[in-house]
Order: C-alpha cells, then sequence, then structure tokens
C-alpha cells in the first residue's frame, strides 16, 4: 500500500524501482529514461503508449506499474540488439511505414507480441491484431506490409 | 496522471468482501482496470481504495462440464478468446471475446469486470443475456446467482451488493443442434450497436422462437419480443424483416457519438438481420 519497491525484467535487465499504487506504467518506463513509449490519447484507444507486459500489449498510460511486478516488460528499447536493428524496424523503414513517427514505437511493439505469438500471420490477421493502433499520417497498407515483411524475415533467419 | 490511491491485494473471496465491507463506498472492486482507471483518469470518479481481486488466484479459472461454461472473474478477454473449453463449448462466444475494443484493452480487461462496469456501450452482454448466462456473487451472506438480465439495472448500473464481488459468469450451454452468433458496428473501440441471436434450425424454420438480444444501442440490453416467430421460417425475407422490426421497436436507442436516435434504430433492423444471416450460414 502507498509506496513500494518493485522488481520487474525491464528489456532483459533486472531493475528495482520505488513507486506509488497510483503511478502508471509510462510513467515508471519513461520515468527511467525509455522515452520511446509515448503518450497520445491517455484513454487507451490510440495505441501510442503500448508496451508488452508478460508478452502482451498493454496501454502503459492505463496500466498500474505494480502490475509489473515479478514481470517482464519490453519497451521499443528493447527490440534492437545494440546497433542492429530488430527485423520489424527494418522493415518499417524499408517500407516507409511511418511519418512523424510519434505512433511507430507502439504500433512495432504491438506488432512484435503478434509474430512471437504467431510467426505466420496473414494479411487479415495483421489487421485485426492492429485496428487498436491509430497513425494520422500513412495509412495503415505500408504497415501491414511492414510487418508481413518482417514476419518473413524472422522465418527466414530462425 | 492519477490520483492518490491504495490499492488491497486480497487473496481470497472472503477477504476482498471484508474489504469491501471495511471501505465501503470509498473503494472499488479492480481487476483488469480497463474501465476503471480510466474513469478515474478523466475525474469521473474517484476512490481512495482500490481492491485487486487479481491476487485471488482461483478467480483465474475457466472450466467446462457437459452442460455450464464457469469462466473465472478475472479471466481476461485474452485467456477467453484462446480458451481451450471455450472454443470447444461455444466458440461464438470465443469469436465475441475476440473482437472486443481492441488487443490490449482485451490483454488487461475482464468479463467480469465488463458487466460489473455496466457500461452500455459493450459487447458481452447481449450474448450472456441470449444464452441465459448468470453471474455468480459472493458476499457477507454467502453467495447468490443472478441472470445477467437482471445484474445490469441501467447504464453504470448493477445489482451487485455493497459488500459483493462477482466471483464467475456460468453459461449453460445451448443444445447440441443450436447456433449462437454475434455481429455488430463499430467505430474505434466500442461498438455503436450489437446484436446476438440463439436458435435452434429444422429444415430452415427456427425451433421454438428464436432468442434475440440488442446490445449497446440503449441504456441495457434489450430482449426482442420473438414468440410469434417460433416455427417460422429463417429464410424467408418478411418474416426476418419482421423479426428486424420487432428489434427497431425494442430498443430506445441512446444519442451519442456514435450515431443519433433513428440512425441507431436503423443500425439495429440491419444488424438483427445479419444476426439472423450468420445463424442460417452457420454449420452447426
Amino acid at each position: 500500500m502507498g509506496r513500494r519497491e518493485i522488481h520487474l525484467r525491464l528489456n532483459g535487465g533486472d531493475r528495482r524501482v520505488e513507486v506509488e499504487d497510483q503511478t502508471l506504467l509510462i510513467e515508471l518506463v519513461r520515468g527511467v529514461g525509455l522515452i520511446g513509449t509515448k503518450l497520445s490519447c491517455d484513454m487507451q484507444v490510440c495505441g501510442a503508449c503500448t508496451v508488452l507486459l508478460d508478452g502482451r500489449p498493454v496501454s502503459s498510460c492505463t496500466t498500474l506499474a505494480i502490475e509489473a511486478d515479478g514481470k517482464p516488460v519490453e519497451t521499443i528499447e528493447g527490440l534492437a540488439d545494440g546497433a542492429k536493428l530488430h527485423p520489424l524496424q527494418e522493415a518499417f523503414i524499408e517500407r516507409f511505414a511511418f511519418q512523424c513517427g510519434y505512433c511507430t514505437p507502439g504500433i512495432i511493439v504491438t506488432a512484435k507480441a503478434l509474430l512471437d505469438a504467431d510467426p505466420e500471420p496473414g494479411a487479415e490477421r495483421v489487421r485485426q491484431w492492429m485496428e487498436g493502433n491509430i497513425c494520422r499520417c500513412t495509412g495503415y497498407q505500408t504497415i501491414v506490409d511492414a510487418v508481413l515483411d518482417a514476419a518473413e524475415q524472422l522465418r527466414s533467419a530462425r | 496522471m492519477l490520483r492518490r490511491f491504495d490499492v488491497h491485494r486480497a487473496t481470497t473471496v472472503a477477504e476482498a468482501v471484508q474489504l469491501r465491507g471495511l471501505f465501503g463506498e470509498d473503494a472499488a472492486v479492480y481487476a483488469g482496470g480497463t474501465e476503471l482507471l480510466l474513469a478515474m483518469k478523466m475525474g469521473i470518479a474517484r476512490w481512495p481504495h482500490l481492491i485487486d481481486v487479481k491476487t485471488i488466484a482461483p478467480l483465474r479459472q475457466i472450466s467446462a462440464t457437459n452442460d455450464t461454461l464457469r469462466i473465472g472473474a478475472t479471466a481476461t478477454h485474452w485467456d477467453i478468446e484462446r480458451d481451450a473449453a471455450v472454443l470447444r463449448a461455444l466458440p461464438a462466444l470465443a469469436r465475441l471475446e475476440a473482437n472486443v475494443a481492441n488487443v490490449r484493452v482485451r490483454a488487461a480487461g475482464t468479463l467480469a469486470g465488463n458487466l460489473a462496469f455496466a457500461e452500455p456501450h459493450a459487447d458481452p452482454p447481449a450474448m450472456l443475456i441470449a444464452l441465459g448466462a448468470r453471474v455468480i456473487l459472493e458476499g457477507k451472506g454467502g453467495p447468490r446467482s443472478l441472470a445477467v438480465a437482471d445484474l445490469i439495472t441501467g447504464m453504470y448500473e448493477t445489482a451487485i451488493g455493497a459488500d459483493e464481488i462477482i466471483v464467475a459468469i456460468e453459461i449453460p450451454l445451448p443444445a447440441k443442434d443450436a447456433r449462437a452468433a454475434y455481429v455488430k458496428f463499430q467505430i474505434l473501440e466500442r461498438p455503436s450497436v450489437g446484436v446476438a441471436a440463439v436458435a435452434t434450425l429444422r429444415d430452415g424454420r427456427f425451433s421454438g422462437a428464436p432468442t434475440v438480444v440488442v446490445g449497446a444501442a440503449d441504456e441495457v440490453p434489450r430482449v426482442v419480443p420473438t414468440a410469434q416467430f417460433a416455427g417460422a421460417d429463417a429464410h424467408d425475407a418478411p418474416t426476418r424483416e419482421a423479426i428486424a422490426e420487432a428489434a427497431r421497436r425494442a430498443v430506445e436507442p441512446l444519442a451519442d457519438l456514435a450515431g443519433g436516435v433513428e440512425y441507431k434504430r436503423h443500425l439495429v433492423g440491419v444488424f438483427t438481420q445479419r444476426a439472423i444471416d450468420a445463424l442460417v450460414t452457420q454449420a452447426t
């Protein structure tokens, strides 16, 4: 109650953070410098603040930080391997799947959860999975194409 | 940004009930938080205490017997849409759950929370009412069972007692040859109109009356009076139009950002016809 220390696995590293019960997960991740996660609608409609909590995509704007206690949390910063970008990130560049880029971290993280669970999604599955992520610049075709490209890339790399 | 509150993690149903009694109006039951935290952030509601029921481990279980599907109160939409027992026993519910809101809400939000919040723009209530589902509540006086149709008493209003929590939802499984369907019209994450239909068809005719429930359009889900359609030909265009008309008459739509009264009433008719279509074209 009140203030507590939580232990989480943040982008693969163990971390102890002191939070208050009402602290939101987005406040935690941005507070430790992971500012790739973006606040936008603040009502779990747009998907810009998406992070993976225990492998599932959640709106970090509407998730309490205490829920991460004892669990893995993955943000956009956790995808690249040093200077080597994740295949999803490469595919988004290749396909010009973003313009202003504000929604992109949430979109890529959401797509990662899909590809982790389902390495061979069809275009319809990608659309249905991603329908809760809003982009106001590009239209969605390049995003769907990029996710499908990345899925293929990941499959051939295995 | 949220105003200060304390989260109390209950580990048993008895403890949650006791905390409800202790804090009364100052506490809300907290599970997925997808509705609750949103309302608190928007300043619509404020509670100094939240009683976390996710920490009551047995409440997350989903199980099916020959005649009943039981979904624990902290099972999320995500859990339900891919649960083997749900997919086997009630695939129409799995499909509905797979299309609630968006993937993030499904990952965190619970079916019981959806019912407890009684937000009118929701998918599950119409289907649960059509299937005759009941919620199991537990309070100081012990457990009791209440039909979902009686649970939801108004917009954001339920018959849940001040000391009670939902522990499970129990859904009687429809007869083997019965069909169930849910269709909806939706912009963003909440449905404007959703229609659930359950019926048994024999030689293209309704065996008994079809059950049709309209959700999301009105303050509460509305059961459409369909007794006159018992035995009617489900493929017959005038019959389907008459059921659609009965549905339009059964609702008093809310005018809101999803549309005006007449527009929604029109949608109710269209989607009632589509729900019947879905029954007719569905393999049993």
